[in-house]
């Protein structure tokens, strides 16, 4: 007998049809809860640690050299320890091939999400220097991510900001096949589009890119688009070196200070600098005018 | 249940086969496409059932007796599209010469089940006019996923694994509010562990039987590739 099958059905058996099946009997997938370009994240039970995780499989399936490559990859992000950063527990290959990535399940919203919600610019800018910090600490250590965008940053429930996929798109982008795009348009570098070697500098562009994304229904100061141009500078070298330096002008210009970015007019400087000290200033004025009225009285 | 034995696409089947084999390679094609082609004039065409009925009969006769679907050019478009867009000027066709369809030839590749169609029709009800692309690539997945999960339950039965078939019903098919690994393990006197190997198996053969339809109604290897990928987000081969 034939049944008929509603939508919702149907969405579920493209679902489960693909989920990845483990060796073993220490991961039980239980639900999907993300797919991208590059792989489609699970939800699943750690049988041996007894505790929820989630498993980023490959769409795709690569090479021997690609899968060295992603064992070395692993080691350096197992020891990636930072509070900003979704470690990765387990990497390893299913049977059919693809790769699969266990990390630290996140309860919160993705970035994209979060920012539905009101904030203010100092609140997303807040974000964005946690993320910039959590960028700078892998880069210290050798680690480019590759595919820095809204969606790989989590707000976690007591708000906490972490950056999720540290070295998953390398791997990823090696198994895909040529028809694939990788990354993410729109976050993703020049150079790394044009599919030449990237380093830390194409990161700063995504940044600088996720920066104007966060910014963008703010009218921002000239200040502030302008640190977000020069992230997103089409030559490398023409970028923030670091994504320290990037973080270190959004730090300037939330201080009141100028930035690096840019060089300002003297009508700006003097905006500015009435901005930044308009308490003082009003104080100062109030009391000018105070005096002068007294001194009027007097005479 | 008859799946396709082949890896070959519907295109290479039905030009390479003459006589009986073209029969049964057709008879394939129809049996992937003809409910889709069906729900398709009677949501987007807006034909009354009889009408579409006639017109799904006698478009699958014409095409087979005409070799219509053997023009097909890969590199143009899906399959799956050209099927469509030759039902369009079929059925543009017939309005113009008759106003009514009547059936074509008496070819009959398989049995069509208009009832449970209509059935199937009235379930889903489109008050208005569905964007037709979209609307015929959800009904060429629901009857390939329908076919699909009909063959894995007759599968299933054959090899005695009746339980198999009733988990996956439970957790996958139509799954109730809060179904849970533990709770269906606590229920059919099995571990998790069991649970999850069991739903594996099944999804595996779901999968199989859904890629092994595809495949044979797909009008090139280059575009099951694609189809498989956005119906299950994995590469084959």
């Amino acid at each position: 007998m034939m049944v008929f099958l509603p939508d919702a059905t149907i969405a579920r058996l493209q679902s489960v049809a693909n989920w990845p099946e483990f060796e073993g009997e220490r991961y039980a997938i239980l639900d999907q809860i993300g797919r991208g370009g590059m792989g489609s994240v699970y939800l699943a039970f750690d049988a041996r640690l007894q505790r929820e995780v989630a498993i980023k499989v490959s769409h795709g399936v690569p090479g021997a050299d690609v899968e060295r490559r992603l064992n070395e990859e692993a080691r350096i992000l197992a020891a990636l320890e930072h509070p900003g950063i979704v470690p990765i527990h387990d990497a390893g290959r299913l049977a059919d091939g693809r790769l699969f990535f266990v990390m630290k399940r996140i309860r919160g919203a993705t970035l994209t999400d979060h920012v539905q919600h009101p904030s203010t610019l100092s609140e997303r800018l807040g974000i964005f220097e946690r993320v910039c910090d959590a960028v700078n600490f892998a880069h210290a250590r050798g680690v480019v991510h590759r595919d820095l965008k809204p969606d790989n940053v989590m707000i976690g429930e007591f708000g906490e900001v972490l950056v999720m996929d540290f070295g998953v798109a390398q791997a990823a982008s090696a198994s895909a096949d040529l028809d694939t795009v990788l990354g993410t348009r729109g976050f993703m570098a020049p150079e790394q589009e044009r599919g030449l070697e990237v380093d830390a500098r194409a990161d700063v562009y995504s940044l600088g890119a996720m920066l104007a994304w966060l910014i963008g229904s703010h009218r921002p100061p000239r200040a502030l688009h302008a640190i977000a141009a020069r992230a997103m500078a089409e030559d490398p070298h023409e970028r923030y070196p670091t994504a320290d330096a990037l973080a270190a002008d959004i730090a300037r210009f939330r201080a009141g200070h100028a930035v690096d970015a840019h060089r300002e007019s003297v009508i700006e400087r003097v905006g500015r600098f009435a901005r930044t000290y308009r308490v003082a200033i009003l104080l100062v004025a109030a009391y000018v005018v105070m005096r002068a009225i007294v001194a009027y009285l007097r005479s | 249940m008859a799946f396709p034995p082949t890896r070959h696409s519907v295109i290479e089947r039905l030009r390479a086969a003459a006589g009986g084999q073209r029969s049964a390679a057709f008879g394939d094609l129809v049996e992937g496409y003809w409910k889709p082609v069906y729900k398709h004039l009677r949501a987007t065409c807006r034909l009354g059932p009889e009408d579409a009925q006639d017109l799904t009969q006698a478009f699958f006769s014409n095409a087979f007796e005409k070799g219509w679907l053997e023009k097909f050019e890969p590199g143009k478009a899906r399959f799956r599209t050209f099927v469509r867009v030759c039902v369009d000027r079929f059925a543009m066709n017939a309005r113009q010469a008759s106003g009514r369809v009547k059936r074509g030839g008496d070819v009959r590749l398989v049995p069509l089940d208009f009832d449970r169609a209509e059935a199937e029709v009235h379930v889903q009800a489109p008050s208005t006019p569905p964007d037709a692309e979209e609307f015929f690539r959800q009904e060429f997945v629901r009857a390939l996923f329908q076919r699909a999960v009909g063959a894995v339950r007759q599968e299933m039965a054959q090899s005695g694994r009746h339980v198999h078939f009733t988990l996956f019903e439970r957790y996958d098919l139509d799954p109730a509010e809060g179904v849970s690994y533990a709770g269906l393990a606590a229920e059919f006197g099995l571990t998790e562990s069991q649970v999850t190997n069991y739903l594996s198996l099944v999804r595996r053969t779901f999968r199989t039987r859904a890629l092994g339809a595809l495949r044979g109604l797909c009008g090139s290897d280059s575009e099951f590739r694609r189809e498989a990928r956005d119906l299950f987000g994995m590469d084959v081969e």
